[in-house]
């Protein structure tokens, strides 16, 4: 199978990733789209690592998978204090902050 | 099979970055063994001695590096050079001066939440501020964000430029949820910031995925060397630059990628605000800098329409947006914007002009902007009962208050003339030489612009002058009225720091300029 198969799938789940943050109003899930995005990002460095012959897009794979982890903690850490102080997590009601 | 070969680390060029980020480990070990009372005291002493000690640290590598010539450290991962070390070292004054602002407090209470965790509004959270609790966490939260903000601009690949990006992001989402008062605009900002930070960084993350793709490196050097091999690819490299360029301009908040600006600056606890509004951009402005002068000097052509439209859009909404605002957080964040679009022109320049006048920008901006926000958290609400509690950040609250404290007023005054770029002080300077380096790099249209934003950005500069000075206190109907609060006097050390600076590189730029001039060589 062409390798480039797996470039087209991982963009199209980048782009379901982007659409998902612009999208969907709970946050929980808006962040799953990112979490989407830099796993498709990771399918791309794997990809391009075979197709160059190397190991550094591998490597590189798993350093993401460190940050997208912090990333988690950080966020949900967020989330959850939003959600506590006003019973809801949607992007909707979080609108205080306007000119 | 290919033995591993390890790479041969110079440490004593790591000094800098190694006594910032040790300090940053040991202060979360000092949250865990040092008692309770002392914490805050031992924390705010040692963040001040290791940024002291790490632009010494600066210093000394600058003297090396003038003399033999800059290098690459830890197998090519960071370079060493001119460029680098001077934004390192301006990141380490404004960090200097920003911990200053940060520890200071008033009537013992910082500008922190007493417990991030507990929820706006409930006894508990009035019980942890009856027994003085304090979130001493903010110290080494801010101390990893500058071991961040110096490895971005001296990063010499993307991966490593990816990973600081996020070391200087992720302390910063949090710190902008602590805020003592107003905890729900505090907590929004931090959402806000956190969503389209993370969003912003996949494609950064992308970008450098498509760029590895076309170039079999993620080395900077190696990507500029496979530039003009155009072979059928370009799209794959033309995706990967914009979207690369699209995760730095977001950090340093250029439109289109501006929606968190305005938000998370007013939401953020206002000594947080100056910190992040100064490094991050210095930092990102750093990065970009590298990676715009560095890989993309062979795709010009391509990319000057994007950057083109990415700096009018950014000089004009900046500057309109910042015009009818009625918040003074919110008036300077889009200020922050249009100033974000008067370095880009510096860099559009691509011309070594382009980088000295940049980087001495950067340090003009920086200090005008973190001596604001350190006298906008002291201007205070005092209600009828005579209580201090919030800031009072609408505009029509600082009415009359040159009289009331006309040392603070005079202080914002000069700063505010800086951001206009008036003569005699730091803004003018940076804005000439910014201006004057795009001319030399043909891009005259954007000058003109430029010109005409900063123009229009001076009458906001101006009214809120003339608001301080000649305007009478505006009386509320419920006995509320502003007042300036003292704090413990680190406040106004880093504002006169800031002060002074603003004036001397006004007044006697060249020192300064020499310097960023002989800093303008990046190594490839």
């Amino acid at each position: 199978m062409s390798l480039v198969n797996y470039l087209v799938l991982s963009g199209i789940l980048f782009s379901i990733g982007a659409v998902t943050v612009l999208v969907r109003r709970n946050a929980i899930v808006a962040f799953m789209g990112v979490e989407l995005m830099l796993n498709a990002a990771n399918l791309t460095f794997v990809t391009f690592a075979r197709m160059h012959g190397e190991l550094q897009g591998q490597v590189i794979a798993f350093f993401v998978m460190v940050v997208a982890a912090t990333e988690v903690v950080i966020g949900l850490a967020i989330i959850v204090s939003i959600f506590r102080t006003r019973g809801s997590a949607s992007i909707d009601d979080v609108n205080l902050l306007k000119s | 099979m290919t033995a591993f070969v390890p790479p041969e680390i110079d440490w004593a060029a790591l000094t800098p970055i190694l006594i910032v980020l040790g300090t940053a480990v040991l202060m979360v070990l000092i949250e865990a063994f040092v008692p309770t009372r002392v914490r805050r005291a031992v924390q705010t002493v040692l963040a001040v001695v290791a940024l002291g000690g790490a632009l010494v640290a600066v210093a000394w590598r600058w003297g090396v590096v003038q003399s033999q010539g800059g290098s690459e450290l830890v197998g090519g991962a960071l370079l060493e050079d001119g460029p680098a070390l001077f934004t390192q070292g301006v990141l380490l004054l404004l960090s200097f001066a920003g911990v200053l602002i940060i520890a200071d407090r008033y009537q013992g209470e910082d500008a922190f939440a007493p417990t991030g965790a507990a929820i706006p509004g409930s006894t508990y959270e009035e019980e942890a501020r009856r027994a003085g609790l304090v979130q001493t966490e903010v110290f080494p939260l801010t101390m990893f964000a500058v071991g961040g903000m110096l490895v971005f601009p001296a990063a010499g690949d993307l991966l490593t430029m990816f990973i600081a990006l996020e070391v200087l992001s992720l302390p910063l989402y949090l710190l902008s949820g602590l805020s003592r008062r107003r905890r729900l605009l505090s907590q929004e900002a931090s959402l806000k910031y956190f969503l389209l930070g993370a969003f912003s960084s996949a494609f950064f993350l992308m970008g450098m995925a498509l760029l590895y793709g076309y170039s079999g490196s993620i080395r900077l050097s190696e990507i500029a060397k496979a530039v003009p091999a155009m072979a059928g690819m370009d799209s794959l490299l033309l995706a990967g630059v914009v979207l690369v360029i699209v995760g730095l301009l977001f950090k340093v908040g250029a439109v289109p990628f501006h929606a968190w600006v305005p938000d998370v600056y007013q939401g953020a606890p206002t000594p947080i605000t100056g910190f992040m509004a100064a490094c991050t951009k210095v930092a990102a402005f750093g990065a970009l800098l590298r990676f715009v002068y560095v890989v993309t000097p062979g795709l010009t052509w391509d990319l000057s329409a994007f950057l083109w439209g990415i700096a009018i859009l950014t000089m004009v909404v900046g500057t309109v947006l910042a015009i009818v605002q009625t918040d003074m957080k919110r008036t300077l964040a889009y200020s922050s914007i249009a100033h974000a679009g008067f370095v880009l022109l510096g860099i559009i320049a691509l011309d070594v002009r382009g980088i000295s006048s940049v980087l001495f920008y950067l340090l003009a901006y920086g200090l005008a902007t973190i001596g604001a926000f350190g006298l906008v958290a002291l201007v205070r609400e005092r209600d009828a009962e005579g209580n201090i509690t919030g800031e009072a950040s609408h505009l029509s609250q600082w009415a009359g208050l040159g009289r009331r404290s006309p040392v603070l007023s005079v202080c914002f005054a000069l700063f505010l003339l800086s951001f206009a770029g008036i003569p005699l002080t730091a803004g003018f300077i940076g804005k000439f030489a910014v201006f004057s380096a795009a001319i030399a790099g043909g891009a005259w249209p954007l000058v003109v612009i430029a010109v005409l934003a900063s123009a229009a950005a001076a009458f906001f500069y101006v009214r809120i002058i003339v608001l301080m000075f000649f305007t009478e206190p505006a009386t509320t109907a419920d006995g509320r009225e502003t007042t300036v609060v003292a704090g413990e006097g680190l406040t106004t050390v880093a504002v006169l720091l800031c002060a002074v600076g603003t004036v001397l590189l006004g007044v006697l730029p060249s020192p300064i300029l020499d310097l960023a001039a002989s800093a303008a060589k990046f190594m490839l």
